[in-house]
Parts: structure tokens; sequence; C-alpha cells
């Protein structure tokens, strides 16, 4: 019974898998790893950090906008063309249908970046010859990229259970912004006089998934070692957020008619 | 029918469950921030995203939002300010390139001129030490505003304050006095340090028109301890010149205040603005009390 | 202790409409029904009586306003019901990029079967809905007489007892509807109950042992279809040919009505002998004879309020 999340999940993943678009965007961002080992050429010296930068930050933004593009479809696609109408009259719950739409993309942007990030480690020892320790930042970066996924991932599904894809789009978009600034919000707050003012910002920032948590591309780039509680507090952060978000989820689409 | 009972349904089950777990989750969440701030403050704050240092192309990927921009790096120049100092960790490396952002961003906001002009010049640890940066910032503030007074102010109390350039500190009170409303008093500032250098007094003045006139918390902080710090010495000096009256008259040193209180040379309270006593040193020259919180200049100036 | 494989108490449906969503439609009204084991019940009704509505909110894909309902026991809200029974949408609508195979492959997943199981049911089913040869295809290439098949396939491929086919019918050409009314008398020796809707009457009459009638959201009659009409003889329909170049006789020659030279004419029970002594006089080919009696589609109509339907000019197919 505790499969019927994997059974989605599964179908999902090869539903992306046999979307062209998906393919575009991949050999993209590949390209933009390629070209970033011309780029490194022009400044000597730096050549590594300028490829680690932009290939970090290639496979970040192509990891976010097919989490985004899919996501936000994910059920409302399905509710769209009534596939759903033959998928819930099976012993499925719906929780379970949303646990397995969220695991299937997921699944989908691991294997991705998964390919991406073989192409940077390329890209990298084309120009250096060596793998040396501080590769291993890069290999935590990616993993933090992923946290990153899988959080804008589980609120393009959230959106998706109730509003078009171009909202949705906006919605998880908007979120993920305000997310990438939210050192800044708890600044403002910081900053301020007012204690109201201060008491919002602070209230907004807490509230807000912090992607700048995730983002520990410049320190990958320069080779420097991330701690393992951080790696692990950002893990859990992660997660829990991923749950609150998916339990929301469920609440809504669990009282959905479907048209 | 059955619209009074609530049903058990899966829909109900999860929104009972939405609405006990999200709110816990919430409280989780912001549990793991707050440790996840304190753990990473080292790792990122280092490496910021001063990876785009370029302001130009900082200006043309913003879109048009460039004062939203500038806002957000003058906040984060003012954070990172205020964390280095509580860390002493005595460098602030970026602080120059992060106001640079901010100016270019957005050239008419005028604070990051004055909080440059302070925080830059300052020597460690308070600032960042370079005087030099800071006279190119606000600088480029006139540039930009040819007839803001109060940039001019900056420039001229960079060169009083940090670099005892007399002649260019005046030359830029001058300057700034002939721009419209400008106060009256610029002048009169740009002839006396023209004429007398450096005096407590002007000196006093300065910071006390600063502490004045900006919204600024840190900068009226360190302006309100240069003031503390100024009128400290002010009195110390005059209490200095009483001392040599009662050796003159007496024919040795005093050794407390008491006595010069005693031989009717003074009166009050002879407490500094921290609310200390001031105590009488060696040879009759006047001090602070060592327990005070008041700073200034000559006692840094001691080995 | 009860054997009702369906039982519907008050199930009732609103929707909101009008621009800001303050009126409710009904578009089920306090359906009450209970359809016994091994029954095959036929729910008919005009477009928009609410067949499709009563079949979404038993799959749960829509939330009653009231009423409750249970199959074989469990209440419709119970995800293990949907274990016992197969469901066919109106309109079947898959996963385009799959093929076939492929489809019926992953809706098996969800019932347990192992990797060997799996495949032979699919391909056992394939073959009943006559779709082995297109079974790798994918399913955006299908028409919809095939999508149809597929939807058959998928509801009935775990063996569940109730069987819930919206419209089957529908779309299909006169072979694949012989297809269909054959899987659901195949069903129906099996012992499963169906459940299924359509608006094509003599399909029910043929396959249903009980028929409930939907107008406007509200039940209008259930009961079995020769129950439902009564078995009053209104007289008896002959048809006949004549031979090339000759004409009925002259007393016939006003009520017939004809196609070419074939002619269909009614008449009283107690002129049917009379009659065809005349016609076997005038050397007439007797085609058929047949009591006249009100049809389903009669007391659905009437039901509907509708004028009683003329009948139809002589339509000889040959079936």
């Amino acid at each position: 019974m505790s499969t019927m999340p994997a059974v989605v999940a599964v179908n999902t993943f090869r539903e992306a898998v046999r979307d062209r678009v998906l393919y575009n965007l991949i050999i993209f961002a590949l390209m933009m790893i390629g070209g970033a080992i011309l780029v490194g050429e022009i400044s000597i010296g730096v050549h590594q950090m300028v490829i680690v930068n932009l290939g970090l930050s290639a496979i970040s933004i192509f990891g976010i906008i097919m989490a985004i593009f899919i996501g936000v479809g994910l059920v409302h696609k399905e509710m769209e063309k009534r596939t759903l109408y033959s998928l819930l009259a099976k012993p499925i719950r719906r929780w379970e249908f949303l646990v397995g739409k969220f695991a299937g993309l997921l699944l989908t942007l691991v294997v991705n970046t998964a390919l991406m990030t073989l192409g940077l480690t390329g890209a990298l020892y084309y120009v250096s010859r060596t793998f040396e320790r501080s590769d291993v930042a890069i290999l935590v970066a990616v993993y933090f990229i992923l946290l990153e996924l899988a959080l804008i991932t589980a609120l393009a599904l959230f959106f998706s259970c109730f509003s078009s894809p171009l909202l949705s789009t906006l919605y998880t978009l908007g979120i993920y912004v305000a997310g990438v600034f939210a050192p800044d919000i708890k600044g403002v707050g910081e900053y301020t006089q007012s204690p109201a003012m201060a008491a919002g910002a602070r209230f907004v920032y807490y509230l807000l998934p912090n992607f700048h948590n995730f983002n520990v591309i410049a320190a990958a780039a320069h080779g420097e070692t991330i701690p393992f509680t951080l790696i692990w507090h950002n893990t859990l952060y992660a997660a829990l957020y991923v749950i609150l978000i998916l339990v929301a989820a469920s609440a809504v689409f669990s009282g959905r008619n479907l048209k | 029918m059955s619209t009074h009972t609530l049903k058990i349904t899966s829909h109900v089950r999860s929104v009972t469950l939405a609405v006990v777990a999200v709110p816990l989750l919430f409280v989780a969440i912001a549990a793991l921030q707050a440790r996840i701030d304190v753990l990473s403050a080292p790792v990122t704050q280092d490496k910021e995203e001063l990876v785009l240092r370029s302001a130009s192309l900082l200006k043309k990927l913003s879109l048009g939002y460039d004062p939203l921009l500038a806002d957000i790096y003058w906040t984060r120049a003012v954070q990172y300010y205020g964390t280095r100092l509580q860390n002493r960790s005595g460098s602030f490396q970026l602080l120059a390139p992060l106001l640079n952002i901010a100016a270019t961003l957005d050239p008419k906001l005028l604070i990051v001129y004055q909080f440059g002009g302070i925080f830059l010049s300052d020597h460690p640890p308070g600032g960042a030490g370079r005087p030099d940066l800071a006279v190119e910032l606000v600088k480029r503030g006139i540039t930009a505003n040819p007839n803001e007074w109060r940039l001019y102010y900056d420039l001229g109390f960079i060169y009083y304050t940090r670099l005892k350039d007399y002649q260019k500190a005046s030359r830029a009170f001058l300057e700034g006095s002939e721009t419209p409303a400008a106060p009256i008093w610029m002048k009169i500032m740009a002839a006396r340090v023209a004429e007398n250098g450096e005096s407590l007094e002007t000196s006093r003045f300065i910071w006390a028109e600063l502490y004045d006139s900006t919204k600024d918390e840190s900068v009226r902080k360190t302006a309100l301890e240069h003031v503390q710090g100024l009128d400290a010495e002010i009195a110390l000096k005059r209490l200095n010149q009483v001392s040599e009256v009662y050796w003159k008259k007496f024919g040795r040193f005093p050794t407390s205040m008491q006595e010069l209180r005693g031989a009717g040379l003074v009166e009050g309270d002879l407490k500094d603005p921290a609310g200390y006593p001031y105590a009488m040193g060696p040879r009759g020259i006047p001090q602070l009390d060592p327990h005070s919180s008041v700073k200034i200049e000559s006692n840094q100036r001691k080995p | 202790m009860t054997n009702a494989a369906i039982e519907i108490q008050g199930l009732t449906k609103d929707y909101p409409v009008g621009f800001w969503r303050k009126r409710m439609c009904r578009s089920l009204d306090y359906l009450t029904l209970r359809v016994e084991e091994g029954e095959t019940f036929g729910f008919l009704g005009p477009n928009g009586a609410g067949k499709t509505t009563t079949m979404k909110l038993l799959m749960g894909l829509i939330f009653p306003t009231a009423g409750t309902a249970r199959v074989r026991g469990r209440s419709i809200d119970d995800v293990r019901m949907h274990r016992e029974i197969g469901y066919m949408p109106e309109q079947p609508y898959f996963y385009d990029y799959l093929t076939a195979r492929e489809l019926l492959e992953y809706f098996a997943r969800f019932f347990g079967y192992n990797a060997v199981e799996r495949r032979e049911r699919v391909r056992r089913f394939l073959e009943l809905v006559g779709l082995t040869t297109a079974s790798d295809v994918q399913l955006r290439k299908f028409s919809k007489g095939m999508l149809q098949r597929v939807g058959i396939a998928q509801a009935i491929l775990h063996d569940p007892q109730v069987v819930f086919l919206d419209e089957p019918m529908s779309g299909l050409d006169p072979v694949g509807r012989r297809e269909v009314r054959d899987i659901i008398l195949n069903l129906k020796r099996q012992g499963r109950t169906v459940f299924f809707s359509t608006h094509i009457l003599s399909d029910a009459e043929m396959l249903c042992d009980r028929v409930g009638v939907l107008v406007g959201g509200k039940l209008q009659g259930v009961g079995a279809p020769e129950e439902l009409v009564s078995m009053e003889v209104l007289g008896m329909e002959i048809l006949f040919e004549v031979r090339a170049g000759s004409a009925p006789p002259t007393s016939m020659a006003e009520r017939a009505t004809h196609a070419g030279n074939r002619y269909r004419i009614e008449v009283a029970e107690a002129d049917l002998y009379s009659a065809l002594e005349e016609l076997r006089s005038c050397e007439a080919r007797i085609l058929s004879v047949a009591p006249l009696r009100p049809s389903l589609e009669d007391y659905f109509l009437k039901l509907v309020g509708r004028e009683k339907a003329t009948r139809p000019p002589i339509e000889v197919s040959l079936v």
C-alpha cells in the first residue's frame, strides 16, 4: 500500500524523460558549461574558479527552470486532461498521488543534475587534468542545489493543485526570489527604527523558505570545505519545509472536486 | 440531511493534519533557520555574492530596479559593518565594494557617502582604515550631487579628522558653503580651519553637527562617542590650566581634585560625560577615571 | 446482513454557479438507489441528467453536498473500496505518451500483482478488447474507439466485483458495440455487478436486469425494463414485400408505409389473419409479423415529458 507513491513516481519520471523539452534544456546547460571553459581561458589563474562558478550557476538555473516548468503542471495537467479520472478510481489515496508526483519530478531533477555535474567535472578535468580534495566542495554545492530544487518542486506542486500553470509559475518564482533575498529582509528588520517593521520583517524572514542558505556556489568556487553540521542542518531544513508544503498541498487537494 | 454532523472524510483528516502540523513545522523551521544563520556566518559572510563585483554589470542585470538593489546593497553594507564590528575581526574588506555598488546603482543615495566617509576612514577596529577610499567615495557623491552641501561637509570631515589635511578640509568646507541651502557656519568653519588647523572646539563642533543631522544609527553612535570624548578633552585641558594656576600659587602640583576645589579654583561636580569623576594624575595632569567609558584621542595615542 | 453491491442514500450534489458563485445549481437531487450483487443495472437519462455526476461521486472524484453511498459494504470515502471496483470514465483520457500495454501495466501495479502475473493479465485483457496488434502504439495515436476499448480493459483487468461504466458504447461502431455488449454479458455471467449509464435504450433493454431513469437530477423510475413498460399488446406489425410491378392490396395501400417495394402496416390483433390472407392472395412475401408493445423508449420519452414518438418510417436493415 505504501508503494503507491513509488508507482506514481516511476510513471512521472517516465513522462518527464519522454518530454523533449528536457533534452533541449540539458543540452543548453552542457553548452554553457562548455562555454565556461572558453571564458575561463581568458582570465588566467582563475580558470577553475570561473568554470565552477559558471557551471554551478548553470546547473542551478536550469534545475530551477525545469523544476518550475514541469512542477506547475504536475497536478494541473492531470486535472485538465482528466487522466486523473481513471487513476483516482484505483486504490490510491490522494496524498499518495501527490507524494508520487513530487518524488517522480525530484528523481528526474536528480538524474539531470547528475548528468550536468558529470559534464562539469569533465570540463574541470579537461582544464586541470587532476582531481583535488577541494573538488568535494563542488559535490556539496550540487547537493545543496538539489535541496533547493526539492523545495521549489514542492512549491510548484502545491500551487499546481489549485491554480493555472501561469499563476503557479509566478507564485513559485516570486517566493523563490524573495527567498533568495531572505537575509536582506532580515537586514531590513535589524536596520529599521520602527519595532512593528522589525517584527514584521523578522516574521517574514522566518516564514519564507530561505534559499540563500543553499547558495554555497562561491564557497565551492574557492574550494572551501563546508562543515558537516551545516550540511546536516540544511538537509533537515529542506526536509521539514518540503513536508510542510506537501501536507498543505494534501489538505488542499483532498477536498478538490475534479471537473 | 447530514449537514450538521461532520463526516470524518479523508479531506477532513488532511485538513486537520495540516492545521496541526503546519504551525508546528514552521516553528521547527524557524528554530533551524536561526541555528543555520549562526553556523553559516563564517562560510557565507566572506565570500558573499560579491561574485558580481562589477557594479556596472549589476546595473545592467538589475533590469531597472536599480534603486531597490541599491537599497539592498546599502543594507548589506550596514549589516556587514555591524557584524564585523561585533566580531572585532578588524577587517572590512568588502565595505568599500559594497558601498560603491550601492552608489553606482543609486548615486543619489546620500547616506552611502556619509557612512562610507566615516567608517571607511576610521582606523580599526572601528573602521576600515582607508581614508583614501573614503575620499574617493565621497568625491563620487559630489560629482553626482554637486549641490548637496552635506557631501562637501563629509569630505571636509575626512580631511580634517582623519587625514589632518587642514588646507583641503578648509577648501571643502568653503566649496560647500557656496552651494544653495548651505548653513552659514560652513564659511566660518572654512576660515577657522584654515587659520588654526585642528582645534578641540572645531572638532567638537564637527562631530556634534554630524550627530544632530544624521539619521543613521551607527553614525550617531560614533558621533556621540567622539563628542563626549572631545568634551572630556576640553574639560581636561581647562583643568590642566587650573592645575598650572595652582602650581604658580602653591609651588607644587595638586594631588587631587579636592585640592583644586579647596583652593577655590573650581567648583561643581567635575564629572566626565559618562559620569565618572575626573582624577588627578602625576605631575598635576588631570586624567579620566580609569573605569570611564569615554574615549579620547590622546588616550589612544599613549603607548 | 445485506448483499447490496451498491447502496446510495440521499446522494446530492450542488454546484455554485453565476459570476460570484453564489447561486447553487443542484445537479443531483437526493438519489436513493440500491443495486444487488450480480445485477446488471442500466442508468438511463438524457444528457445532463446527472448520470456522470453520480458516477464521479461514487468514484470520489467529486464530493457530495449531502448523502452517503456504499459499495460492497464500504463507504465511498474508503480507499479500500477501490480494490473491488472498476471504472471507465465517459471520455477516456489516458497518458498519451504511454502505449496501451504500458498504461495497463501501470494501472495493474496498483493492485499488487507480481511482474509475471501483471504481464499475463495485460496480455489477456488486451486480447479481450481486441488491441493486441496495437498494444505497443502510443495512445496519442489511438482513435476514439480504440481508446474506449483501452478504457474497458483498464476497468476490468483486476477482476473487480463491481464495474462502473460511463457510456461504454459511445463512439463505437456496431462491431465495437457488440463486443462491449458481449463483455458486459460475460461479466454478468461471472456474477459481477455491472452499473452502466447509457442513452441507447435498446442496449439497456437487452442487457439490464433493472434500469433507473434519471431526469434533471431526480430519479424518476426504477425497475426491470419489462416492469416499467406495460405488457399490453397494442397491435400487430406486418412487414411484407410485393412482387415487382404489383401493388399492395387496396385496403392496405393507404395505411401502409413503404420504401421501394417493402411495406409496413399496423393492424389490430383481431384482424391479423384476415390481413395475412389478403396479402397471400396477392402473392406478397411476408417478411415479419411482430406484436406492438410500448417500448422503453416510450416510457423514457414520457418521463422526459415529450410527446409520444411517432413511429419511424420503415427502415429495414439487414443485421
